[in-house]
């Protein structure tokens, strides 16, 4: 069995005191919430901590208030498994509960939480090795290498985003909240992330994510398609996040269209939302703003699937999220693969 | 999701199924069921002994090299590291087959992939034994990399192994059984395919442990998740430089082998190594990666076939080329060379037949037996090619089939001796329940049914290393309260074998399955018995078991009848009594029967054992493809392919397995859906895929994904409908007719998939696995007037010079070769008669 290295363990009950311990030694220190991503990710060395915080105890930043009408807030040490479950945020945010329904399997859930699911590790299969296997390749930029093995001439880190629900959170304008030592701020989700594999966020590293807000409802629809290999436990290799909002005439009058796995941020594709809006809705707009969706997506050889089909597969998802919102007849069938099995 | 039909029992002739089974045939609770789902059963990992310390192997980062210095100083100042052992410390050679001893438990000079084990360190805890062994410097000196078979053909120099045929070619094999040309010439149609079938691995759950405990008086006990103790015994003796009375290996219940635990490993001779070193007890536990680099999975086979057919359908002769990409040893490699064109002729009347084979050394981890064992990938070749050759003849591609089956008890061209033969049943079984007639070539778009079938070997006729001792032996003893105790060196590797020794003798002896207290797997305690491969438990151990069981029955008759006073032939032994068949009532109790026997002649023991039949074959390698009998599938797989996408959904499939007779029917069931789950991860998605870095920057060649996430294997989510049929067409030669059921089912999966992708849109995919891209890319090539194929290109060109000529029984062949002496083999010596049947 692989085993954890040694580093001290903090599991502090109050935000503060977290807060204060991380500031410490913030490069050192690494908070874990379900650690479902952490702990992996230590054992195969990639990863490495002096200290790990714990928020498990932390009171106060766990639940889910609020609905479509107003707006919601959900801590972030909310599990996955609880966000599945909720009756409220299935009926006003059912992309996003699709999206996070899909995130790998059962047992993960009830340990996975949204907090870590939206600050996830960027993935790479030349990274996400243990110490042995990345010993063999000479390591890589984004752990102890210089070389980025996917792109040998490039001089970043080209790690794939990797969370299933930043793309349709992004979509429908969520924000989240940063607590710190020198106080808390309210930024954009979309604002957490940067094009980047290895400083993937902007956050600071002694700040702690405590709320996730989704704004209210409104008009608008939201979706999410996710392609992977499998039924279940597959990372994305590409997910769709969107939203719609139509007015009576069929006519749209926001629209937003996000990509996620195919960069190491979630991508807005501005363009073809912007295709959407002010036009009447059929299937030459969608169609046509699906192509738009290719250009920012920029899928490398670091994940399953044949690059070249899932640049294509960026079009046809997109064009199969935009029908399913607008309501027109199905053409790409979304496969068992894209619908989270509940 | 399973829809099963009744079990269907058939054609039961008198040599298998016999009137009055009582046990055998019904589903039946395992005898190792509650502890398994209680979590009780004792695994490798599970043992833990006092004073235990744990070891780690430290292994090559690099994938061909030159071992220059192994600095083992930092490791061993380390606090609570208590022992390391480097190469020099073992010597001697090993491997499976005799003919390739070729690894040592730690690298010497060479390492010859990434994975390969240089140094063995021993820490109190498992945690400072790995931190140790990160901590373990070694300098290597690059050599150059082999990572293809056309490679290796390409560079003879440097050899990685000096015994290989030629250059890095490990094995070359070419055939020839009949007048080949002869036959093409009578063929209306002559089909030419390209196939390729990717390697992938076992996926055991269980990942390989090992304990070794030191004795006071210098012996030592391992215990081991292995499949096969006898030969890893032999292995140890010969490393360990100790006598085989010395050594102990108990096999633990295996958490799954599937083939992945059939080899002697480095790190079950070394963990013995480091035990009697120490004087302390040795566990070692491989991670998941260290599975993946153990492997000995299924070896990636590039095909070629050439089959020639006469207008209405039947074949007039077959040339197939395959070439394996062996990895970095030999492993069973030559016995996996031989498999890949041996069974090709056991499922269709084939006359005439020639084989020619390579098999290249790489520089990744050894393939070896997978499920299947080198014939999954012809299989797949032939049967995608008999499904483009009904196409073009016009002939349903079931028909065509039926067409060809082998008749029953005759002998092939490559003088293998069929006996009974289900395929026909199989065939009409799927063909009727998913009504293929109707509705193949007639679906929708994007929807299709594919057809394939195939066959198996129920044990290899010949072991491993050669003898002339027993295959298999039990030896049971009675006790005189009714107790009665099987000792048996057959391993349980989930597969169900426990139930079935004692399901044999419970059945001969009318005792209840708990009556019987089992002692398996034990080189000290048991007779031998050769291992849990090549799908042999049931039928040798089985057919030992009967033996043994009816001797002892012989005796307790005699016994019972003179106590009785009533003629032996009246005596039935059944609900734990023996009583007068005209009389039921008038009997003994079976512990009163027991102590009737021990008061009569003795304390009560008896032995049976099993060997095989001998096969008629006489030339250089006709010791791989004999087998007391053959078993029988046919599948038909229904798809759904989305044209936009390639993406596709499996959503039913129906398998008919000709078993024989079933000895227990809940276990046959499990190992069809079994092989059902694990050819579809063959056929969709699991590959064992290496990544080379670029050349002008690295040297590195490594397994993609050694983890379990990355290397894809389906769900419980992913899994078809089932319909499954078991047909029972009993063999003379099985134990109550039984034939094999643990391999043969998975075989038609993945030709039945490209063969129904094809029906659903049009496009061959010449390969598995089977990944949307591919079918896209056909779709898109149809679009552009192109053919719509995507496969590999052609086989590798090599001079497999001339052939061993082995005239066939039609052509008054004798098993021999003409050509020995033009091939430089010696005269082989045959003691069998021709059965002409
Ligand atoms: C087999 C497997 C399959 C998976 N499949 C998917 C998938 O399909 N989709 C997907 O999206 N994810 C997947 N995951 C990843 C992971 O399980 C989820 O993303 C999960 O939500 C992570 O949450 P966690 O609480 O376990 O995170 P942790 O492991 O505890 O933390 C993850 C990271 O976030 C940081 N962090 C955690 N909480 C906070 C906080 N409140 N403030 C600041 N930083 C924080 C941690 O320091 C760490 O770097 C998979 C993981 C595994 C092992
Ligand atoms: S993208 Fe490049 S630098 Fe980043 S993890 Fe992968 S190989 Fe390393």
């Amino acid at each position: 069995m692989m085993r954890l290295p040694k580093f001290r363990f903090e599991m502090p009950g109050t935000l503060a005191e977290a807060a204060a311990i991380v500031a410490e030694n913030p490069d050192r220190t690494r908070l874990v919430a379900g650690g479902t991503d952490l702990w992996p990710n230590l054992k195969r060395r990639h990863q490495e901590a002096g200290c790990v915080v714990s928020l498990a105890k932390v009171a106060g930043i766990a639940g889910i208030a609020g609905d479509g009408a107003t707006g919601v807030t959900i801590g972030a040490m909310t599990t996955l498994a609880e966000i599945c479950e909720n009756d409220m945020l299935a009926r006003d945010y059912p992309g996003f509960v699709r999206a996070v329904r899909s995130i790998s399997a059962p047992v993960l859930r009830n340990m996975g939480t949204i907090g870590g699911n939206l600050c996830l590790d960027t993935r790479c299969t030349y990274y996400n090795q243990n110490e042995e296997w990345r010993r063999s390749i000479g390591y890589c930029m984004k752990a102890e290498g210089t070389v980025c093995w996917v792109a040998p001439g490039s001089s970043r880190c080209w790690a794939t985003s990797a969370t299933d629900s930043a793309p349709v959170l992004c979509a429908i304008g969520a924000t989240i909240k940063l607590v710190s030592t020198e106080g808390e701020r309210v930024i954009d989700l979309a604002a957490l992330y940067q094009d980047d594999g290895i400083d993937y966020l902007t956050k600071r590293r002694d700040e702690i994510l405590t709320e996730l807000r989704l704004p209210a409802v409104g008009g608008a629809k939201s979706s999410y398609w996710k392609l992977r290999r499998r039924g279940s436990i597959d990372f994305p290799v590409l997910g769709v996040g969107a939203m719609l909002e139509l007015d009576d005439q069929g006519v749209c009058t926001r629209a937003a269209v996000w990509l996620g796995a195919v960069r190491s941020a979630p991508v807005a594709c501005a363009d073809a939302a912007a295709h959407l809006v002010g036009k009447k809705i059929d299937e030459n707009v969608v169609a046509e703003a699906a192509k738009l969706a290719r250009k920012p997506a920029a899928p490398l050889d670091n994940t399953d699937f044949v690059v070249a089909w899932r640049k294509t597969m960026v079009e046809r998802y997109v064009d199969g999220v935009l029908r399913e919102l607008a309501g027109l007849p199905e053409k790409v069938k979304n496969p068992r693969h894209g619908i989270a099995c509940v | 999701m399973t829809e099963r039909r009744p079990t269907e029992l058939e054609g039961q002739s008198p040599g298998g199924k016999r009137k009055g089974l009582k046990l055998i045939g019904t589903p039946h609770r395992r005898v190792d069921g509650m502890a398994k789902v209680t979590g009780q059963t004792v695994f490798a990992d599970d043992f833990v002994a006092p004073r235990m310390v744990h070891m780690k192997l430290v292994r090559s980062t690099v994938p061909h090299a030159r071992i220059l210095r192994i600095d083992t100083s930092l490791a061993e100042r380390m606090p609570g590291v208590l022992g390391v052992l480097t190469g020099e410390s073992m010597p001697n050679t090993f491997g499976i087959l005799p003919v390739s001893q070729d690894e040592h438990v730690l690298c010497r000079d060479l390492v010859r992939f990434v994975g390969d084990p240089v140094v063995a360190i021993a820490a109190t805890t498992e945690e400072v034994a790995a931190e140790a062994a990160l901590a373990v410097v070694v300098d290597y000196e690059p050599l150059p990399t082999i990572s293809s078979v056309a490679e290796a053909i390409a560079t003879p120099e440097p050899q990685m192994h000096d015994y290989a045929d030629q250059g890095n070619i490990h094995k070359v094999v070419s055939m020839r059984f009949g007048d080949v040309d002869a036959g093409f010439a009578e063929a209306d149609l002559i089909l030419e395919d390209d196939c390729f079938f990717e390697g992938n691995t076992h996926l055991a759950m269980e990942q390989h442990a090992t304990v070794a405990i030191p004795e006071p008086d210098g012996k030592i006990t391992v215990y081991s998740s292995t499949q096969t103790p006898h030969y890893l015994h032999k292995a140890m003796t010969k490393v360990l430089e100790k006598p085989a009375s010395h050594i102990r290996i108990i096999a633990a219940p295996n958490g799954g082998g599937f083939g992945g635990k059939s080899d002697p490993f480095n790190h079950e001779i070394c963990a013995a190594k480091m035990a009697l070193q120490l004087g302390r007890p040795v566990k070692v536990c491989l991670t998941r990666e260290e599975v993946f680099y153990c492997h000995r999975g299924r070896h990636p086979v590039q095909m070629h076939l050439r089959t020639g057919f006469t207008r209405d359908g039947r074949m007039t002769a077959q040339h197939l080329k395959t070439a394996l990409d062996g990895g970095a040893y030999g492993s069973y490699g030559v016995a996996s060379t031989y498999y890949t064109g041996a069974l090709q002729t056991v499922t269709y009347k084939l006359p005439r037949y020639q084989f020619d084979s390579i098999r290249a050394f790489t520089n990744k981890p050894p393939c070896g037996p997978k499920r299947g064992h080198g014939t999954p990938q012809p299989r797949f070749g032939f049967e995608v090619h008999l499904d483009k050759a009904a196409e073009k003849l016009g002939i349903c591609p079931g028909e065509l089939r039926l067409k060809n089956v082998v008749e029953p008890n005759t002998v092939t061209a490559n003088y293998l001796k069929v006996g009974s033969i289900g395929l026909r049943k199989c065939i009409e079984a799927v063909m009727e329940g998913s009504n293929f007639k109707e509705r193949h070539r007639k679906l929708p778009f994007g929807r299709g049914l594919g057809l394939a079938c195939s066959s198996y070997l129920t044990g290899a006729g010949l072991p491993i290393y050669w003898n002339h001792m027993p295959h298999s032996g039990v030896q049971l003893k009675f006790d005189r309260s009714g107790g009665i105790a099987a000792f048996c060196g057959e391993t349980e590797i989930g597969q169900g074998s426990d139930t079935v020794l004692a399901a044999c003798i419970a059945e001969v002896l009318g005792v209840d399955l708990m009556d019987i207290r089992l002692c398996v797997a034990d080189t000290d305690l048991t007779p031998v018995d050769l291992g849990s491969y090549s799908s042999r438990v049931t039928i040798m151990m089985g057919n030992a078991a009967i033996q043994a069981a009816e001797r002892a029955r012989e005796l307790i008759a005699k016994a019972v009848a003179e106590k009785l006073e009533l003629p032996v032939s009246r005596l039935v032994f059944a609900d734990r009594r023996v009583f007068d068949a005209e009389d039921p009532e008038k009997g003994l109790d079976w512990p009163d029967a027991v102590i009737a026997a021990e008061s009569k002649f003795g304390t009560l023991g008896t032995t049976g054992s099993y060997s095989p039949p001998r096969s008629p074959g006489k030339f250089r390698g006709a010791g791989v493809g004999p087998s007391p009998c053959y078993s029988y599938s046919a599948c038909v797989l229904e798809v759904e392919v989305d044209p936009e996408t390639g993406l596709y959904t499996v959503d039913h499939v129906w398998m008919a397995h000709d078993v024989g007779q079933s000895i227990n029917a809940a276990s046959v069931m499990g190992q069809i859906e079994g092989s059902i789950y694990m050819g579809l991860g063959e056929a969709t998605m699991e590959e064992s895929a290496f990544r080379r870095l670029p050349a002008r920057l690295s040297n590195a060649l490594v397994h993609k994904f050694p983890s379990l996430l990355e290397y894809k294997s389906p769900t419980f989510l992913d899994m078809p409908k089932m319909t499954t049929y078991v047909i029972e067409d009993p063999d003379p030669n099985g134990p109550f007719g039984a034939k094999e059921v643990g391999q043969g089912p998975l075989l038609p999966m993945m030709p039945a998939l490209a063969n129904a992708i094809y029906d659903a849109v049009g496009v061959r995919v010449d390969q598995v696995p089977i990944g949307p891209h591919m079918i896209l890319k056909g779709l898109d090539d149809k679009a552009k007037g192109k053919p719509g194929r995507y496969g590999p290109g052609p086989f590798p060109a090599f001079d497999f010079g001339e052939p061993l000529d082995v005239p066939t029984l039609d052509e008054g062949g004798d098993g021999k070769a003409t050509n020995n002496a033009a091939r430089g083999l010696r005269e082989d010596r045959g003691t069998m008669k021709i059965i002409k049947s």
